[in-house]
């Protein structure tokens, strides 16, 4: 048991943090969450691409530098540490991009992941709908049977970077009779402006568009489009899920450096003593979660499924986002009101954590029937 | 990086998980508890021939050398069964012994569990020295062997045993490794108390898939089910905190194993008591020997305070 790196690995992170170090922009881009933002956003994976960092666990033929779990792990805790900016595709590259890995064909691999990589084409997600939410398996949009492929219908919402990402992918029903709601489910990949799909934007609690109301009327997408078996799509999605909660959406490398931010934040204030406590907590939980990702890659690394053991994972970082965000907003008193720091955009994206992602309630639920092995209940 | 127990480590602790489990340690715990402590020796022995106590002491002193992480682990499986008496203090003993001019005449006898050592800063009170056939006693002066110890106060945890050492006695050196010593202390009592946070999580979740009340488990109520993830969750993520720390021994990696794992355990102990409804809240069950012992490690050696206060660097 060691938690020493190789000197390959050591060598790779100091070779991220030289190229990070001059490429950061000095300024903070303005929010991704505003289409300026976006674009700049979209601007920066480009710069990332260019010299093969936007996805460096990836094979190389995609993009990627072939890098594996563990050196992705050093690159995002440098890369978190240099200050760069948040990742306008995180959706295609932590859900998307695994279950093309699982599912998809080569064909599907080759025309997507290329693009994805250099942030030519931006994906958002799009799984929830008015009526199902929690109880994702019971939505409604439909997937009919066309020659060459197949036609959307129906109405998605809460769809993250929809406002202005070019494409989407998420669950239709494709057979609207089969005994239980998670069967006759379809995953399917489509284009945001393709005919018959209308975006409406919502605003978030700061006002921003971070998602979307996405219209479907008869939107045609071809077979090639479709990830896996049709009707298979629940059992792919929730592979997805598992990717999203473990070991991929949110590295330790973010919070180490949130934590170190705040640390400083602290310290400048003249270190008050009634916040000591909660900056203390918030640099434990940082260790912490550094530490069980770090035990987690070493499982999974030796061929041990991650499993449900991801929902802890989910709980942990969502709630410890929050609390060291409230934290830093305390700390900067009447400064904490303004809205265009780094500290109040990343407070207010954090209040979505237990949210988005399965609620942290169906991962308590998780958690409690499947790793204690208590008894189903009704929710 | 590989940060996994490998398969010789994991087997030491299902061993030890083993025999500790035939010993039927709440019985010997409610004898210690009554001051009769022959079964807690016989006990201790049985725990030093598995090389428990050898974890803390060099070989040439006839220890298996200082290996913090089986100690870790050893400690998670003494915690894990309620084990009484001076664990943490013997072994923390064993560390200021090793390099004195002293370590040939103590730490023999420690690692063979021969006898129980138990230490404490001048003042405080040392934990077990009813019973411990060594008292060591920090003064601002070095290292002494305490000349006696005063009446046993009684504890929250009946089975620990505090009494104030005697001052003066013999002095075995002027420059003890404290700050070394300190960190297995502080090392010893996380695994401990993830080890208590651990059994009491399991003997809940057992307690609630067969209580029924409105017709079903309560274990199958949502209100009951995510008080016990929330203590999964805890526990769960103390863990690789403790195991991180036995491999760093870093005063802030060590502080902050020591935080959580005693707050992740008490977090869980408050949650058993709660989950259990009043037979949890009595003397004669069982879980109290876990629950009071959730309370006692939180400021053993180091309370929430100071462990933070060294992860912040502003100790």
């Amino acid at each position: 048991m060691d938690l020493a790196f190789t000197q390959e690995e050591e060598a790779f992170r100091a070779e991220a943090r030289v190229w990070l170090e001059a490429h950061v922009p000095s300024v903070p881009l303005p929010s991704l969450e505003t289409e300026a933002g976006f674009a700049a956003h979209r601007a920066w994976e480009a710069e990332l691409a260019a010299d093969r960092w936007s996805v460096v666990d990836w094979p190389t033929r995609y993009g990627g530098r072939g890098a594996g779990l563990i050196r992705w792990l050093l690159f995002e805790e440098e890369y978190y540490a240099a200050g760069a900016p948040g990742r306008v595709n995180q959706n295609g590259v932590s859900l998307l991009a695994p279950t093309l890995f699982d599912h998809g064909t080569e064909e599907q691999r080759a025309r997507v992941l290329p693009s994805m990589a250099t942030g030519e084409v931006i994906w958002a997600q799009a799984w929830s709908e008015p009526e199902a939410g929690s109880d994702l398996a019971s939505l409604r949009a439909r997937a009919v049977r066309a020659p060459g492929g197949w036609h959307l219908s129906g109405q998605k919402t809460w769809s993250s970077r929809a406002a202005f990402a070019d494409r989407a992918f998420g669950l239709f029903r494709s057979d609207p009779d089969t005994p239980k709601p998670h069967q006759g489910l379809t995953y399917v990949m489509f284009d945001l402006r393709a005919p018959g799909v209308t975006v409406r934007p919502i605003g978030r609690l700061d006002g921003k568009p971070a998602f979307a109301e996405l219209f479907l009327d008869d939107v045609f997408v071809p077979d090639e489009d479709v990830i896996g078996e049709p009707g298979q799509g629940w059992r792919i999605a929730m592979s997805t899920a598992a990717n999203e909660r473990g070991l991929t959406l949110r590295s330790p490398g973010r919070f180490l450096a949130s934590a170190d931010r705040l640390h400083a934040l602290w310290q400048d204030r003249g270190s008050p003593a009634g916040a000591a406590h909660r900056v203390a907590d918030a640099l434990i939980g940082a260790r912490a979660y550094q530490l069980f990702t770090y035990a987690a890659a070493s499982r999974f690394l030796a061929g041990e499924p991650l499993g449900p053991q991801s929902s802890l994972n989910k709980v942990f970082w969502s709630e410890y986002d929050i609390a060291l965000h409230e934290t830093a907003l305390d700390l900067l008193g009447a400064d904490g009101e303004l809205a265009d720091t780094d500290w109040s955009e990343r407070y207010v994206f954090s209040l979505a954590g237990p949210i988005y992602a399965g609620t942290n309630e169906i991962q308590r639920d998780i958690i409690a029937e499947r790793l204690l092995g208590l008894p189903k209940g009704r929710r | 990086m590989r940060f996994l127990l490998d398969a010789e480590q994991r087997a030491f602790a299902d061993s030890l998980h083993a025999m500790l489990t035939a010993a039927d340690t709440p019985s010997v715990v409610r004898d210690w508890s009554r001051g009769d402590p022959a079964s807690g020796r016989a006990l201790w022995s049985r725990i030093a021939q598995t090389g428990v106590f050898a974890l803390a002491v060099p070989e040439e002193y006839k220890g298996l050398g200082v290996r913090p992480v089986e100690l870790a682990v050893a400690f998670v499986e003494l915690g894990r069964h309620a084990v009484p008496g001076p664990l943490v203090e013997t072994v923390t003993a064993a560390a200021l012994l090793a390099g004195t001019g002293h370590a040939e005449r103590f730490l023999p006898g420690l690692a063979a569990g021969e006898a129980m050592a138990t230490v404490a800063y001048e003042g405080a009170y040392a934990l077990d020295a009813d019973v411990a056939a060594h008292r060591f006693s920090l003064s601002p002066d070095g290292l002494r062997l305490a000349p006696g110890a005063g009446a046993v106060r009684p504890c929250l945890d009946p089975a620990r045993h505090l009494t104030a050492l005697l001052p003066g006695g013999e002095l075995l050196t002027t420059e003890p490794p404290l700050p070394h010593a300190l960190t297995l202390a502080r090392l010893a009592t996380a695994a401990q108390a993830l080890g208590v946070g651990l059994a009491l999580l399991d003997r809940t979740v057992a307690y609630v898939r067969q209580r029924v009340q409105f017709g079903a488990p309560i274990g199958s109520f949502q209100a009951v089910k995510h008080r016990l993830a929330d203590a999964k969750i805890a526990l769960e993520f103390a863990r690789p905190l403790v195991l991180g720390a036995a491999l760093t021994l870093t005063p802030a990696d060590v502080a902050a194993a020591k935080l959580r794992a005693c707050e992740a355990a008490y977090t869980t102990a408050r949650t058993a008591l709660h989950l259990h409804g009043a037979i949890g809240y009595t003397a004669e069950y069982d879980l109290s020997l876990w629950l009071t012992k959730a309370r006692a490690l939180r400021t053993a050696w180091g309370s929430p305070d100071e462990c933070r206060a060294d992860v912040l660097g502003t100790a």
